[in-house]
């Protein structure tokens, strides 16, 4: 690894009277976009892309709110008729395990990691340690480059053959056999390799973060003084380089017994289906803190701007993300209670499911103590802040619910577990993704966002999600199963409930929209550190927007 | 490849040669519009039995409750407990709090009533306690939930065992114990959904989509011994009512057991619970759980023996002895841990 930082100020001595305009020099439109190594402009792209696949994935969990307002089969017939196949009983219930596998695997892998990562990751991790830009930007673009085909993998999948119907009906987790010897036709194929595709993307940007991170800081800025969002993406970037390659063997083994006679899952062949399970929960339990560490992170920087405080037990917070990462890879058979583990391998897992509880409660308390002696100003990304806080308590407590071996008896595969994801996820990392929005976007366009449509959007967001989400805790109560497109009339109440809920989030989300673009057309001009004495990190040293080519000469932290 | 395992599940299942047969009947297709028609009808062998009607509110689900639902073994007892009143009183009082030190803290240093904030950034003392209290809250849930796990595997003698068995998309239930038959289950239609004189739900069936043309019927009062497999994709065998839930996993045999007591009989239902294809909610599970003295003429009316009867001279089906367990039935071990088969 060369010194950037000697390489920095030799470029400084050369082009130093050029400083101006080197800074704003930007490429024509085609390069600037499509053959960018700017990691501001990469991260806009991942941003947008974000957004697009946001929207999509939220149009599907729309189609499926929309079938299960109401006991019986309502629209699938239909939808799978207006897909081009013929109307068939099975092939319109294939269709619902189609919609369901791909709002998840959307969500996830095309929703919330691109914006959390590669969005805001890009944007402000090189700006908060003071470096000019990623440490490899050409792989940085090869990083974002690569997520837009696996979207269109995906999004392709959907119109050939997954077996019963178009499209891969497997569910986000793909279980051997049902994706193997269960799935004939080339949909799950595809959907695999989409899969490999954006399990590339973010290793390459993990090691990306790992090496600015650790090569690239400004002098003076040792990893103890590194803002907590940038502690967020370190522990992240080492997650997915550690958990994304086991996912690559297990869909890679997937391929082989699907096409190449292979029998890794085949008890007939002397493999073993669970087998599967074990590798794909060590990646993807894993992936669930690599989802809302950097929320974490987000969060941390808001509550401390809000409350014109420094985070409280700022050692504390950033050594509790890096146990949360730890023991985030020894937990994973929780998802799998019900396979046929042994009782001593429940009771291990049921314990250190537990532990995870621990470091989490220290980042509650400690950003509850943040707040605490502060002097509290509630502008819109202080109160989605606010609203992650409370709903990642909850949902972090339906989950020591479920980290109970004998409990999860009940729980397992019900719509218990379905609130409990959503409110660490859909109340939890989409809250922080909005906050964070809210917070960086006058920084990264401009323009000041309109306050009361922001504080309205906050508002109906959150009565609409508890509506929508709350109510299916009582359905997993009351036994009814996950990824059913039809359930016994008593679930109808709740289900119906939930419904409501989608109809109101829908509503804020066009509030969200509506503010966006009035903000990029019409929006005031935003100063360089329009939150005031609270915004401490670097990137409120710079414009708004920041210069093309950022820290030209170092920054210097004591 | 599928002849090779029908191959292994039969040798796995060696007192099952019905499964062989069964495994190799194609489903029938079905019309469009329609729920799954049953395979291979179980024609009664010995005289008939009359079902019972599901008891209103027990063994399924209700609408608009807020907790499990009623449970009728000791572990579903103990688990419910466990749930009620330890799990949600802890974390309800933790969701509180942390709720109204928000709200707390929100009033009482708003930007108004306290212009000039503090510089503390650090305080050991609260530190420690807010990371030793969880733990001691963590130990005390342990506790419990070790020992609720230690008795869901501490698998008593078992007087009845049942092979269960998932397909796509309907479950066999087969009775080693009781001269191996089989029972096939599937999903009952709507009278609307049913062609020509075909049977279709009634009330006294059970629920839409719950009830089944042929129920999985068990003695009260006795330990039943669940052995979960499956011919196809993973299914699982949930029954809330009992706290049960044990995936059916293709070459792999998995073990769990129930004891209902004997004041408990009556009708109990649950759902597939693994994603496994198309009519993956078109797969329930109905549980009946009768005396003693009906399950053995429940029995007969199969074609089956009791143990410890003579063999009855009939063929229903069957070639296999009368009461002969199955090897892994025999397993001693008192977990479930899976036997891998190949």
């Amino acid at each position: 690894m060369t010194d950037t930082t000697a390489n920095a100020v030799h470029f400084q001595a050369d082009h130093g009277h050029e400083h101006h305009h080197d800074a704003e020099h930007k490429p024509a439109f085609f390069a600037r976009w499509f053959m960018s190594t700017n990691h501001k402009d990469i991260g806009t792209l991942y941003l947008i892309f974000a957004i697009i696949a946001g929207i999509i994935g939220g149009a599907i969990s729309g189609l499926m709110r929309a079938e299960l307002a109401h006991p019986g089969i309502q629209y699938l017939t239909v939808w799978s008729t207006m897909m081009g196949e013929a109307p068939n009983f099975d092939t319109a219930l294939h269709l619902w395990n189609v919609l369901i596998t791909a709002h998840g695997l959307i969500m996830v892998f095309f929703m919330v990691m691109p914006a959390m990562i590669g969005g805001f990751g890009n944007w402000f991790v090189p700006i908060m340690i003071g470096a000019p830009d990623m440490a490899f930007p050409r792989m940085n673009n090869i990083s974002f480059w690569l997520i837009v085909p696996a979207f269109f993998l995906l999004l392709g999948s959907t119109f050939v053959s997954g077996g019963t119907g178009n499209g891969a009906g497997t569910g986000w987790t793909v279980y051997a056999p049902l994706s193997t010897s269960g799935s004939a036709g080339p949909a799950v194929d595809m959907a695999i390799l989409s899969l490999h595709l954006a399990g590339a993307s973010s290793i390459l940007g993990a090691i990306n973060f790992i090496t600015t991170i650790f090569n690239m800081r400004a002098p003076g800025m040792t990893l103890h003084k590194m803002p907590l969002f940038v502690w967020s993406v370190l522990v992240t970037a080492f997650l997915l380089l550690l958990a994304l390659p086991v996912l690559a063997a297990a869909i890679t083994m997937l391929l082989t017994d699907r096409n190449f006679g292979t029998t890794f899952y085949d008890a007939a062949g002397g493999g073993n289906p669970v087998l599967y399970q074990h590798l794909f929960w060590f990646f993807g339990h894993p992936e669930v803190y690599i989802m809302i560490l950097p929320g974490f992170g987000i969060i941390s920087h808001i509550v401390s701007t809000f409350s014109k405080k420094p985070v409280f037990g700022y050692l504390g917070m950033a050594y509790a993300m890096v146990a949360i990462g730890v023991v985030g890879f020894v937990v994973w058979a929780h998802h799998m209670y019900t396979t046929g583990l042994s009782v001593d391998t429940k009771m291990y897992f049921t314990a250190a499911t537990m532990v995870i509880a621990v470091p989490t409660g220290i980042k509650i308390f400690s950003w509850i103590a943040t707040m605490w002696g502060g002097s509290l100003t509630f502008k819109t990304p202080m109160v989605w802040a606010l609203g992650f806080i409370f709903m990642f308590t909850v949902g972090g407590v339906t989950g020591v619910v479920l980290a109970n071996g004998g409990i999860d008896n009940y729980m397992q595969d019900t719509y218990y577990v379905v609130a409990h994801f959503h409110y660490v996820l859909s109340l939890g990392a989409v809250f922080s993704l909005f906050a964070g929005f809210y917070y960086w976007f006058p920084k990264m366009s401009g323009k000041m966002y309109n306050e009361f449509l922001g504080q309205l959007h906050f508002w109906i967001f959150f009565i609409g999600v508890n509506l929508l989400f709350f109510p299916m805790h009582f359905l997993g109560l009351e036994g009814m199963p996950r990824r059913i497109p039809d359930y016994p009339d008593a679930f109808e109440t709740y289900n119906a409930l939930a419904t409501h809920g989608y109809e109101i989030m829908a509503g804020s989300m066009v509030i969200f929209f509506v503010n966006v673009i009035w903000s990029l057309m019409a929006g005031k001009k935003a100063e360089g550190n329009y939150w005031g004495e609270g915004a401490t990190t670097l990137e409120w040293t710079l414009s708004s927007p920041p210069p093309y080519h950022q820290f030209e000469t170092l920054p210097k932290i004591d | 490849m599928n002849t090779l395992k029908t191959i292994i599940m039969g040798l796995v299942l060696v007192a099952a040669p019905a499964l062989a047969q069964n495994a190799a009947a194609p489903v029938t297709a079905v019309p469009a519009g329609s729920g799954a028609t049953t395979p291979a009808a179980t024609a009664p062998a010995g005289p008939t039995f009359d079902y019972a009607a599901p008891t209103p509110g027990v063994g399924h689900p209700v609408a608009g409750t807020f907790g499990p639902q009623p449970q009728v073994t000791d572990i579903g007892h103990e688990a419910v407990f466990m749930h009620n009143k330890i799990l949600m009183p802890t974390i309800t009082v933790i969701t509180i709090f942390v709720l109204l030190l928000m709200i707390w803290v929100a009033f009482r240093y708003r930007a108004k009533a306290n212009p000039v904030s503090s510089k503390t950034a650090h305080n050991t003392a609260i530190e420690i306690v807010w990371t030793l209290a969880p733990v001691l809250i963590l130990v005390l849930i342990a506790i419990p939930s070790i020992r609720l796990l230690a008795h869901q595997y501490a698998t008593p003698k078992a007087d009845v065992t049942i092979k269960v068995i998932g397909n796509q998309w309907y479950w066999t239930y087969q009775y080693p114990d009781n001269g191996d038959f089989e029972v096939v289950s599937n999903m009952l239609k709507e009278k609307g959904e049913v062609t020509g004189n075909a049977r279709y739900r009634t009330d006294a069936d059970g629920p839409r989509l719950l009830a089944v043309d042929e129920r999985m019927v068990v003695p009260a009062g006795k330990v039943v011994k669940i052995l979960t497999t499956s011919n196809d994709v993973i299914h699982s065998f949930a029954m809330p009512a009992f706290w049960e839930k044990m995936d059916a996993v293709p070459g792999r045999i998995n073990e769990t057991w129930f004891k209902v007591p004997a004041d408990k009989t009556g009708v109990y239902f649950g759902q597939c619970s693994e994603l496994c294809g198309a009519r993956h909610g078109y797969m329930p599970i109905a549980v009946e759980v009768v005396s003693p003295a009906r399950y053995a003429e429940w029995v007969k009316s199969k074609g089956g023996t009791m143990p410890g009867a003579a063999p009855v001279a009939s063929d229903a089906g069957t070639a296999s002895p009368p009461a002969s367990p199955a090897p892994a039935a025999a397993a001693p071990v008192a977990t479930s841990q899976p036997a891998t088969q190949n």
